[in-house]
């Protein structure tokens, strides 16, 4: 059997190398936030030539309307949309307004907030439910420490998700909408589901193996034997996915793209970080009770 | 009375010929040969039992906005000005008001609902297949106000005019009496005084002391004619009384409505008035007009993406698992339209996120047959005879799809409970999709494969 555990080390060096960047971005950049959050004003128009946007950009000045990008604006009433559009049309006679949409701050601030609520009672739930579902490891390891590394994995591939979507906001203009928050709770649903196929097996092999073999050994034994279902599962969400991307309708690339690598990422993390943190903690544990 | 491997493949063909029955569209079977001459549909069903008591509509599908388009509008309802104890009912009364207004528009299927989020009050108002927000806004963003009408001086009273009259919010003018001159509505039982309604139920308008006055003009104006309270300009009047002859000197006492009132009746209309009374500005806080994520070319190119999806799991649990795999697939196929027989009962509004949720349930789904046939191939492995390995691969792939299955579940309540709009539309699927996975990929997987070694022994034998 291949020794993975070997490189436990490496592969948590891989994934800090492989979301540092996307960190950085948000760090730096922040998310390209859709108006769902933000609250504002989004107009979108068609023009049947070229425009300059600047020319489009001073009838909102001369309105007074603070323009951020493009046509979004702080949120505008409804009723003085009319008067809008005709400023606009007086300037480009050949402009459709195609649609019209506003988001109170109010709203958009609940959207935000809402979303991290259900995420860190999610993370709670799962955390209590795997610390409870695992409680009769034999001792000396703990089911808390399990679920803690679940979850550890689980934000890794948040992080990757959201820091890739913060390099796509600045560089191909991406946003951040409702639709991205599935994206990324299906992302997370899929790498604790598989997270815990792995550790159920560390956790039936600990109890089954010899004693004098040592959790690292186990959890080697355990990833080896789940690896082929690990991939087959894996592969069976891409096919779909994928096929989803391809032969799809346009407006859900980026919602499937963010699907597609969060799954992968999610494989990947069960594997090679949940399991290695399980092992680097019980170790460390067994270390300091000596 | 699941042990007869018989019992339980009837069981599964029956669920699932029901299910088949629930998902399909209405659609035509014409068979014309020489044995059976057959011209019927089958699919689509609207069912309506017990004269109506029972409705089931089973013609579609429910879509959310973001598959159909159109806009949607959340207005905050300012009940500030509002007793505490009386804002529900201002609520709904405002959300029934702008019901009406938007069945003026005439589309299928609009949505109005109430939510309150903190001491925020809040009507949604989704109105499928349109796409002028702005003229929407304006018609149902008014402010709902009572109003006491009478008839315009060219319309002639007569009973036999009443309906026309009911129907024709043009027919009435204002008398400059409105909800503002009410303090309250409430249901009395007419005593002895009252000989031809003793007994009976009504509804005793309390008036200020200047509408009052203003009241017992108008009456004296109008003996023996109606007088329409409306709440909307538009639509038919909350009640439409007709003015007794015994206030023609003016008031005595507050005035009453009387008619055929049951209790409920009469006092479903005295909420109504006193929430009249009670005008509840509206403020747009989002609005939007949505041009279908998926317009239908995309919806049916998705739902093709996704079946081509399916097929390559299906080829690819076949390439991998053999026969197992061919098995998987049937049962996939069954999962599939249980699910989706589900989605159409409950109703639940298919969303973009709902569909994600569902592609999540059927990798799961997947994964507890994968869990149990690679088990199974272990135990082959360590050299157990096939039927035991297939009886240990599933108990002990039992344990870990349970707990990944449960932690799924734990997640999908959470964000049910907490989140908002698009992401409940995900959790429930979800939900629903794993509750699902487990009955196929364990129950039914299983019937298959014990019911196919059965045959194989008889063959064997």
């Amino acid at each position: 059997m291949r020794n993975l555990m070997k490189y436990k080390i490496w592969y948590l060096v891989f994934s800090a190398v492989v979301i540092l960047p996307g960190i950085v971005a948000l760090l730096v950049w922040g998310l390209n936030m859709s108006v769902d959050f933000t609250g504002g004003s989004v107009f979108r128009y068609e023009f049947e030539s070229g425009i300059n946007p600047e020319d489009l950009r001073q009838v909102y000045v001369q309105k007074s309307i603070d323009v951020k990008y493009s046509v979004r604006t702080k949120p505008v009433e409804a009723q003085r949309n009319n008067e809008i559009k005709e400023a606009v049309s007086a300037v480009f006679p050949n402009s459709k307004q195609l649609s019209f949409e506003t988001v109170g701050p109010s709203i958009g601030a609940e959207t935000t907030r809402s979303a991290f609520v259900a995420l860190s009672w999610a993370v709670v739930g799962i955390m209590a439910y795997i610390a409870f579902a695992f409680r009769n490891v034999p001792k000396p390891y703990s089911s808390f420490r399990f679920g803690v590394s679940a979850v550890v994995a689980m934000l890794h591939d948040a992080f990757l998700l959201v820091g890739l979507f913060a390099i796509l906001g600045h560089f191909k203009n991406v946003e951040v909408d409702g639709l991205f928050i599935t994206a990324v709770l299906t992302v997370l649903g899929f790498s604790v589901h598989d997270t815990i196929v792995v550790f159920d097996r560390i956790r039936e092999n600990l109890g089954k193996l010899p004693k004098q073999m040592d959790i690292e050994d186990v959890t080697n034994y355990s990833v080896a034997e789940t690896l082929s279902r690990s991939v087959a599962t894996s592969l069976t969400v891409i096919f779909t996915l994928s096929a989803l991307y391809v032969l799809g309708g346009d407006t859900i690339k980026m919602f499937v793209l963010a699907m597609l690598v969060g799954i992968i990422s999610g494989t990947y993390s069960s594997i090679f970080n949940a399991a290695p943190i399980l092992v680097l903690w019980e170790k460390y544990a067994a270390k300091k009770k000596k | 009375m699941f042990k007869n491997i018989y019992v339980r493949l009837g069981l599964i063909s029956a669920l699932t010929t029901l299910a088949l029955l629930i998902v399909l569209p209405r659609t035509p079977i014409k068979m014309n040969n020489s044995f059976i001459g057959l011209d019927t549909t089958i699919g689509g069903y609207n069912i309506e039992l017990s004269g109506g008591k029972f409705k089931k509509d089973l013609r579609d599908f429910k879509k959310g906005l973001d598959l159909k388009g159109g806009i949607r509008i959340v207005l905050e309802a300012d009940v500030s000005k509002i007793d505490a104890g009386e804002r529900d009912i201002a609520l709904e009364s405002a959300k029934d008001v702008i019901s009406k207004r938007v069945d003026l528009l005439g589309v299928t299927e609009p949505y109005v609902a109430t939510t309150k989020s903190g001491d925020q009050y809040r009507i949604l108002v989704e109105i499928p297949g349109l796409d002028n927000v702005t003229e929407a806004v304006n018609l149902i963003g008014q402010t709902a106000q009572l109003t006491f009408k009478q008839l315009k001086p060219e319309n002639e009273w007569s009973e036999d005019k009443m309906f026309e009259y009911y129907t024709t919010p043009d027919s009435w003018e204002n008398t400059g009496i409105t909800g503002a001159d009410l303090k309250g509505a409430d249901v009395v039982v007419a005593d002895q005084t009252d000989i031809q309604n003793q007994g009976k139920p009504q509804i005793k308008l309390r008036f200020s002391d200047e509408g009052r006055e203003k009241f017992s003009e108008l009456a004296k104006k109008n003996v023996n004619k109606p007088i329409a309270l409306y709440l909307d300009e538009t639509g038919v009047p909350l009640s439409m009384p007709v003015v007794s002859a015994d206030l023609a000197q003016g008031l005595t006492d507050d005035p009453v409505i009387s008619g055929d009132f049951t209790f409920e009746t009469a006092k479903s209309l005295s909420i109504q008035i006193r929430a009249g009374a009670l005008p509840v500005p509206v403020k747009v806080l989002e609005q939007e007009t949505i041009g279908a994520t998926l317009g239908a070319e995309s919806v049916q190119k998705s739902f093709f993406a996704a079946g081509v999806g399916l097929l390559l799991v299906v080829l690819f649990l076949i390439f991998r698992y053999g026969r197992l795999g061919i098995l998987a697939g049937v049962a996939l196929f069954i999962y599939s339209v249980l699910t989706l027989a589900i989605f159409k009962l409950v109703p639940v509004v298919l969303t973009l996120p709902g569909i994600a949720g569902f592609i999540l349930s059927i990798g799961m789904a997947t994964d507890a047959n994968v869990l149990v046939f690679e088990r199974v191939k272990e135990e082959l492995f360590w050299g157990k005879p096939k039927n035991l390995a297939i009886h240990l691969g599933f108990d002990r792939a039992w344990n870990s799809i349970k707990d990944s299955n449960i932690s799924s579940l734990i997640t999908s309540f959470i964000l049910f409970q907490f989140g908002s709009g698009p992401v409940k539309g995900f959790a429930l699927t979800l939900a629903i999709g794993i509750a699902v996975s487990l009955f196929s990929s364990i129950f039914v997987v299983r019937t298959f494969i014990e019911f196919a070694n059965v045959r194989g022994e008889k063959k064997n034998a």
